[in-house]
This record gives C-alpha cells, sequence and structure tokens, in this order.
C-alpha cells in the first residue's frame, strides 16, 4: 500500500500516554530539561498526565515554549530531550515529543487558551516574520502587555512551520492554530508585507519603539549549471506539497540534489507521492551529511537511493522536458573535487534541489552589523542598532538552524526587549 | 527437591497454598478449577445465614501503571443458599481426597447455631472448619464478623462454642482490625481453637470519584468501608504474624497458623513461612491474574528451597522469628552506609533530591573532576544531548555524613545501583536497654546525651 503524506504518528491513546508517563522517573534536574534549547521542565509537565492534569501539563510546556504543539511535532527529539533521558542507554527513552503533542492537543482540541494578555503597557513593538522565532517572541511580547504587530510577507503565519515542514511530522493547521492562539494574545498579524518592500526602516522607527527581526533565511542559492530553469526549489516542492497537494504528481525517476533535512523530506514527499526511483544527490559521502542520522535512517526506510561524491553538471531535457541529470564524480581532498572524465547520467523526469538557503539580505537592506552574512547579535539579540532585535535562522551563524532554536531566540528577544522598554521608560 | 506437603493441625495438604475464603472458592466448579490448577487446598468462601450482595463491591488500589496493589470490596458471604454449598463442598472433597477442604463459616452468634453449622459443615466431609471473625463489612452490622474478632470475650466464647460440636480441626480467622492481635489470638487458643489463620481484610475507604465526588466503588451514589486487601497488606500481615509467633503463650501453644495478607508471589510465600506461618492462603493475586499463578508458587518456592538447603517446609517454618527484636535490642553501633555504584548508576539523581530535601543531606552531586558541583545551574545558552548528557553530574555518598538511612536505596530506580554496607563504627555493640541500665540518665538529659555521644565519637550533624 502506498504510504500517505498525512501526520506520521497517530496521537497517542489516553491508555498509551498514562503508561509512557508512569515510566518517567520524574529525573531530579532532569537531563532532559537541560537538552531543551527552550527547556521546558520536562518531568514536571510529564507527571502531571497520569493524574489528569493535562491543563497543568500544558501551561508548563507554554510557560517555557509558546509554539510547543510545532515543537512537539518536529523537533529533532533524539538529539535533545529524549537523547538526553537517563533510560535512553539501555531502555527506550520516554517519548517526550508525543507526550507534549499529547498535552498541547488537550488545550488546542478544547479551545482553552493557556495564556491571556498582560496588563497594557502602551509600548508597540514590530516583529518581522511570522515564523517559530517571531510568533514566540510576540506572544512573549503581548504576555507583558505590549503592543506587538507581526509582518509577514507570506499569504499565511507561521514560516517553516506553515510552508517548509513536511506534512508527515506538521500538518498546516497545527501551525496555523498556533498562530491563531498567538493573535489572541492581542498580537496583530499583517500578512503580505515585507520590509523593506512594503515598509521601510523609517516607517518601523516612526511607529515602533522596539523591532524583532524574524526574517529567516533567502532563497535556495544557484548551482550553476546549464538547464537550471528545469529544477524545482526544495522549499517550494515541500510548500507545495502542503498547500496543493493534487498539483504534485509522481515520476518513474526523481533527483534530489542535497542531504540535508529539506532535501529529506523533499526525497519522502516523492516517494510517498508514487514516483519509482527516488536518489538523493551529495558531493560528498555519508560522514558528512547535515541530516540527522533518524531522518537519515527514516529515509533510507522509504526507500530511497543515493548517489554519494556525485556533483551535477547540467540538465538534460528532451522537448522541453527534464531527462536526466549529468554528473560528475568527485573526490574529497578534502572539499570536494570533481574527477575529469568521469561524467555519467543519471535519468529522471524530475529533479529538485535542496542545498540549503541564501544569506537574509533585510539585514544589510536595514544597515545592520552582520557575521559570515547572518545578521550578527549579541547575547540578548540586539543588533548593532539598539532597538532592533533578531532572532532565528537569520542569525544562526553558528550551529544547526531548528525551529526550537527559532523559539527560543523569541522568547530570550522578548525578555531583553521588554527590559530594554521598561529602561527607556525609567529614563 | 524439597517436600512442600504440610500437615495443618491435622489437615493434610500437598502443598500449603490454600485459597483463602473468598470469591476465588465461591463453587465447586472454581475450586475443582484450582485443584486442577495444583492448588494444595482451599478454604470455601464462609457459609452463613442469608445475604443480598450489591454492585459495584470491588474498589482497588492502583499504582502508576501497576493495578491493582490492592484491592477493597463489600461483598457480603456467600449468597448462594447453604444447601447447595453444602452439596458442592461435599462434592469437591470426594473428588480430591488429597487436598485440604476448609469451611469457612459465620452465623449467628447463638450455641445453637454454630453448633448446627458446625455439624452440616462435618457431613459434608470436609476436613477442618474455619470461624470467620474478620469480615469488616455488613456481616459485623449483624454482629458477626469483625464484630466477633474485635471483642476477645467473644472469640473465645464462640470458640468453645464450635469446639463443643466440632470433631474436625477448627480454625480461628482473626481480624487485623484491632489494636493488638495477640489478644483475640490467645482468646481463641482459650477456647480450644486448633489453629489460628491471619489476616482477614482490613478497614478501608480505597477512594474517591473526583468527577462524581462519589466514593468507589460507588454503589448508588453512596458506598462505605470494606475489606482492603492484596500486596499493600502484606507489611500489616506479617507484622501481625510475627507478633503471633513472638508471642510465648501463642507459639508456645503449638497451634498451626495459615498465614495470608498480599501473599502474590513465593516471595511473599517463603516471608510468610520464615514468620512462623504453616499453611498459606492466596486471594488477591488469584482475583488479579487466575488460578494458574499456583504453579509459580510452588515452583519457585522449591527452587528456594532447594538452593537454601531446606527439605521441608518444617524446616523453612519460623525461620526467621528469632531475628524480631524490639527497638530497645537493637545494636545502636551498628553502621550501614549506602553506596552508589556510578558504573550503575543513570543520573537520574533521586537519590540526591530525596536525601537533599527530605532526609540527612548527606549525597553530593559531583562532576568529572570529583569536584562538588550544585544543580540546576547548568547554563540555560546551553542544550542538546551531546551537552546535557556529558556535563551531567553524579551522585556520590559523603560516608561520614551519611546516618544508613537507607532512603537513597529505597528510591533508586535501577537494581542493584545503591547498595547498604556495613562500615565499622568504631563503637562496641550497645543496645538502648542497655544504656537504659547503665546510663540511665542520658535516657531524659540532653546535657547527658551530649556527654555520651562525645565521649563514644557518635556525632549528628
Amino acid at each position: 500500500m502506498l504510504k500517505t503524506l498525512t501526520e506520521q504518528f497517530p496521537p497517542l491513546s489516553r491508555h498509551e500516554a498514562l503508561v509512557e508517563a508512569n515510566r518517567c522517573l520524574y529525573c531530579y534536574d532532569a537531563p532532559c530539561t537541560h537538552a531543551c534549547p527552550t527547556h521546558i521542565d520536562i518531568p514536571r509537565f510529564i507527571k502531571k498526565i497520569p493524574t489528569a492534569n493535562l491543563l497543568g501539563s500544558a501551561q508548563t510546556i507554554l510557560a517555557s515554549n509558546l509554539l510547543g504543539a510545532t515543537c512537539a511535532r518536529v523537533c529533532p527529539v533524539q538529539e535533545l530531550c529524549e537523547g538526553a533521558c537517563v533510560l535512553g542507554a539501555e531502555h527506550k527513552p520516554i517519548a517526550i515529543g508525543r507526550l507534549q503533542r499529547y498535552a498541547m492537543d488537550h488545550v488546542y482540541n478544547n479551545g482553552i487558551d493557556v495564556f491571556q494578555p498582560g496588563p497594557p503597557t502602551g509600548k508597540r513593538v514590530a516583529v518581522i516574520g511570522a515564523g517559530p522565532a517571531g510568533l514566540s517572541c510576540a506572544g512573549e511580547l503581548a504576555r507583558l502587555g505590549h503592543d506587538v504587530t507581526v509582518f509577514e510577507k507570506r499569504e499565511l503565519p507561521g514560516g517553516l512551520s506553515t510552508y517548509g515542514i513536511i506534512v508527515l511530522r506538521e500538518p498546516v493547521d497545527v501551525a496555523l492554530a498556533e498562530a491563531a492562539m498567538i493573535a489572541r494574545l492581542g498580537v496583530k498579524i499583517e500578512s503580505g508585507v515585507e520590509v523593506p518592500r512594503d515598509l521601510s526602516a523609517e516607517d518601523l522607527r516612526a511607529r515602533f519603539d522596539a523591532v524583532f527581526l524574524s526574517v529567516g533565511l533567502g532563497a535556495t542559492p544557484a548551482l550553476g549549471i546549464p538547464g537550471e530553469e528545469f529544477i524545482l526549489d526544495g522549499l517550494d516542492y515541500i510548500s507545495q506539497s502542503k498547500m496543493n497537494l493534487p498539483e504534485l504528481k509522481p515520476h518513474p525517476a526523481v533527483l534530489i540534489i542535497g542531504a540535508g533535512n529539506t532535501a529529506i523530506d523533499c526525497a519522502t514527499i516523492a516517494k510517498r507521492l508514487g514516483s519509482g526511483r527516488v536518489t538523493m544527490l551529495y558531493r560528498r559521502t555519508e560522514n558528512e551529511m547535515t541530516a540527522y542520522p533518524h531522518e537519515y535512517a527514516f529515509v533510507k526506510n522509504e526507500g530511497v537511493d543515493f548517489e554519494f561524491l556525485t556533483l551535477p553538471v547540467r540538465v538534460l531535457t528532451d522537448n522541453g522536458a527534464v531527462a536526466g541529470l549529468e554528473c560528475v564524480r568527485t573526490r574529497l581532498i578534502p572539499h570536494p573535487e570533481p574527477i575529469p572524465g568521469s561524467n555519467f547520467v543519471l535519468p529522471a523526469q524530475q529533479i529538485i534541489k535542496a542545498i540549503g538557503q541564501q544569506k537574509p539580505s533585510v539585514g544589510a537592506a536595514l544597515g545592520l552589523a552582520t557575521e559570515r552574512g547572518f545578521i550578527q547579535v549579541d547575547a540578548n539579540l540586539r543588533t548593532s542598532q539598539p532597538a532592533i532585535f533578531a532572532g532565528g535562522d537569520c542569525i544562526r551563524a553558528r550551529g544547526a538552524a531548528s525551529t526550537v532554536m527559532a523559539v527560543q531566540d523569541g522568547k530570550i528577544a522578548a525578555r531583553a526587549i521588554d527590559k530594554s522598554l521598561a529602561e527607556k521608560v525609567a529614563a | 527437591m524439597a517436600d512442600l506437603r504440610i500437615n495443618f493441625a491435622g489437615i493434610q495438604s500437598p502443598n500449603p497454598f490454600w485459597l483463602a475464603s473468598a470469591p476465588p472458592s465461591n463453587t465447586g466448579a472454581q475450586v475443582h478449577r484450582a485443584f486442577e490448577a495444583g492448588w494444595g487446598g482451599a478454604v470455601w468462601k464462609t457459609i452463613g445465614p442469608p445475604v443480598l450482595n450489591v454492585s459495584n463491591r470491588y474498589g482497588a488500589w492502583h499504582s502508576g501503571s501497576n493495578r491493582m496493589l490492592a484491592i477493597n470490596n463489600v461483598e457480603l458471604i456467600s449468597d448462594r443458599p447453604l444447601a447447595i454449598n453444602l452439596r458442592e463442598i461435599r462434592d469437591v472433597k470426594r473428588a480430591w481426597p488429597d487436598r485440604a477442604v476448609i469451611a469457612s463459616a459465620m452465623v449467628e452468634s447463638t450455641p445453637a447455631a454454630w453448633q448446627t453449622i458446625v455439624r452440616q459443615i462435618e457431613d459434608t466431609g470436609a476436613d477442618g472448619i474455619e470461624l470467620n471473625y474478620g469480615c469488616p463489612h455488613g456481616m459485623s452490622e449483624r454482629g458477626m464478623g469483625s464484630a466477633v474478632g474485635q471483642v476477645p470475650e467473644y472469640c473465645e466464647q464462640i470458640t468453645s462454642w464450635a469446639k463443643a460440636a466440632a470433631k474436625i480441626p477448627v480454625i480461628v480467622k482473626l481480624t487485623p482490625n484491632i489494636t493488638n492481635i495477640v489478644l483475640p489470638a490467645q482468646a481463641a487458643l482459650r477456647g480450644g481453637a486448633d489453629a489460628l489463620s491471619l489476616i482477614n481484610t482490613v478497614n478501608s475507604i480505597i477512594s474517591l470519584d473526583l468527577d462524581t465526588l462519589e466514593l468507589i466503588p460507588s454503589i448508588g451514589g453512596k458506598g462505605g468501608h470494606g475489606g482492603y486487601a492484596g500486596p499493600a497488606v502484606k507489611p500489616i500481615a506479617l507484622n501481625m504474624l510475627a507478633a503471633l509467633g513472638t508471642d510465648p503463650s501463642v507459639s508456645g501453644s503449638g497451634k498451626p497458623i495459615s498465614g495470608m495478607g498480599g501473599i502474590s508471589t513465593w516471595q511473599d510465600a517463603a516471608e510468610f513461612l520464615l514468620l512462623g506461618a504453616t499453611s498459606l492462603q492466596v486471594c488477591t493475586a488469584a482475583m488479579h491474574y487466575g488460578f494458574r499463578i499456583v504453579e509459580d508458587l510452588c515452583d519457585g518456592l522449591k527452587n528456594w528451597m532447594d538452593s537454601k538447603g531446606f527439605a521441608t517446609l518444617a524446616d523453612v517454618r519460623g525461620k526467621s522469628l528469632h531475628r524480631v527484636s524490639d527497638f530497645q535490642n537493637l545494636d545502636l553501633s551498628y553502621r550501614a552506609v549506602a553506596r552508589i555504584d556510578p558504573a550503575l548508576c543513570i543520573k537520574c539523581n533521586l537519590c540526591y533530591v530525596a536525601c537533599n530535601d527530605t532526609a540527612h543531606q548527606c549525597i553530593d552531586l559531583v562532576d568529572k573532576t570529583g569536584a562538588r558541583v550544585q544543580p540546576c545551574t547548568w547554563d540555560p545558552a546551553g542544550n542538546g544531548r551531546e551537552e546535557a548528557v556529558s556535563t551531567r553530574p553524579q551522585p556520590r555518598v559523603r560516608d561520614e555524613d551519611c546516618v544508613g538511612c537507607r532512603l537513597c536505596y529505597n528510591v533508586c530506580p535501577v537494581e542493584g545501583c545503591i547498595r547498604m554496607v556495613e562500615e565499622p563504627s568504631g563503637r562496641e555493640s550497645v543496645t538502648w536497654q542497655t544504656l537504659v541500665n547503665t546510663e540511665p540518665a542520658i535516657t531524659n538529659d540532653w546535657e547527658a546525651m551530649k556527654r555520651y555521644r562525645e565521649a563514644h565519637g557518635i556525632d549528628i550533624h
């Protein structure tokens, strides 16, 4: 039977959740909490599940992470909380992500708002970009009583949670429900507004007391090979699979250029659409892959093939349709170098590239200092301009970008912004 | 191979495991099936005057995902007609001559009523009679069950009525719902009891429903105390068994004791035997898992006896009673300290928080270099599996401050990780009783106690 493009894991039943929650040892100063970038008090929220205190459980989660429903689904838990579980060494770690989803589902399915807006401070903050960092920051600021407007260039809020996370892990509804919850905290979300195109630095300065930039990254860079116009963009491909699935068709052979987590998602979609041979191409080896090990294992299990030490050279077409990709083998010395004369052709009817994203352009446009192309910030996520803060993928000059890191950035920035606004009042 | 046969006040049984008088022994068909599974005997569900039962009857106490650590019930004695019970007892005994078939009885507190029921039971061919003085609900309101068991004079009197009529052994079943179990036991023996059995169920209200605010089990919106049984009552039963075993008049009588109260495994059974039980009765474990559990009860007990070199149950019986001691005779100089095995420790740090918050603050958290660290002091900017695991501190006991309370040992979730090891205290053995005799001042004068501690190097932080 064809595997479908729906959420991979069903919700835990009450019984499953109880059994799993009861396995938790309730560690003191728990390593899972340390490992979580937002430091959710995990044993505390888990222990509230068997006693049917699901509201308390959700409160515990949301107090540290306003996007707990997204993180419950998309976090690389093997690398974070579950990876640090003391039961992991000899037994199975607690399914923290799924228990978190259980508690989050309780409040979202029952229409419970855990938090209310704080008493108004009269301070106005603009958040640029309604992805996880932006929504987290906006929500935290609204809880503190600030008047927050989020400007989002796309039609829907949620950023990658809405458009870029494969449905297997997070359906669109979940991301939109979270954005709606943030909106109910009093946050105004204006979509279709791009900075600086529709809103200049001067506008922002005039209308707001502080700004948080959470603009994410730019488009997928060009490969610079002939026929590139025939190659689909990986993020567009994932976005299509979430917004307009019937438009995507299977093909006898699909090639994915890249071996990161986005490339893996693209390969998964292609496979689950019913494509024949789906092959991922990577110019290095599996040792250098940026995909998480569990993602790599997952996609191999989906039946996806790999061509390592392979570099695309040009797209082959036939009557205006993709027919294949000419490639060349590489060797690592230690950077991948093409081996002359090793060219070969991989037949394909569809080629998708997922080779990372370009650096954000907004930083430079607003005249902010940058670091390796990313917006430069201090420990409080303040940029080179005192009233402008930034977080999420657009500042991630080091380390792996992830949703949960973005949420934590939003939280840190919100606290710093709140403090700076209070200082301004005092001054 | 160890011999599990017993002779209980003249009642022969191929093994010590009897179904207790309870729902599992309600009908002949059930007892047949139990005997097919290998039970050595069965004490029939109590027969007596007419009753009507209610539903719901059973409540239970669960801990986490562990079901039925205890059960409580408001079920009465058999609600099947007396004649049917007597006929089925007769049929079962005829079909299973090698098994112990004992009829439990409870009737109105008159000599005539008791003598009638005794004769009716003897007519069935049953091996013995158990007088139910224990049932804590329903029947007690009608002047039976624990209403008898809680008054030693009634115990004695009714036992003597039954004994006056009985030719087969009379076992008196004691209620635990009493301050001193020895008193009704002595009374029963004065009344002529051939054996004792204990414990019956404990008075209890098991829980409430937080939606309806009703008691559980709810009988049309009402509930009440019921008899508590199962693994959770085992410690109460063991203590009462030991109280009888260490009482000179009870143990000196030579009358056997049938032990019960939470026996679920052969290990539980062995513990009851070590504290003086001859036969063992089981109810809750059978109600949880069915009659099949008797296979492991016998098998495990035999294998343990073989490994210990015990040939018969008589070799095991009461073997630990001489270790039962009053506090005043315990060695105050014996010193045990906790040791945490770092190789087994999973760093849940439950021992640390238990010791630090609620015991004696003698476990430290140490980093990889062995330096003491405080909990919850990691850098909030850090995260990830690698960092959390690699920087996680390890609990370590400060020997010199450990009072040997054994709390950490009890909370540790890893088998064998924390051990209590004997450490020389450097002091001569001494008991409180000795101190009362030799240093009477220290028993009521803190200054004298201070001098004594200083003289003997006893430092309590």
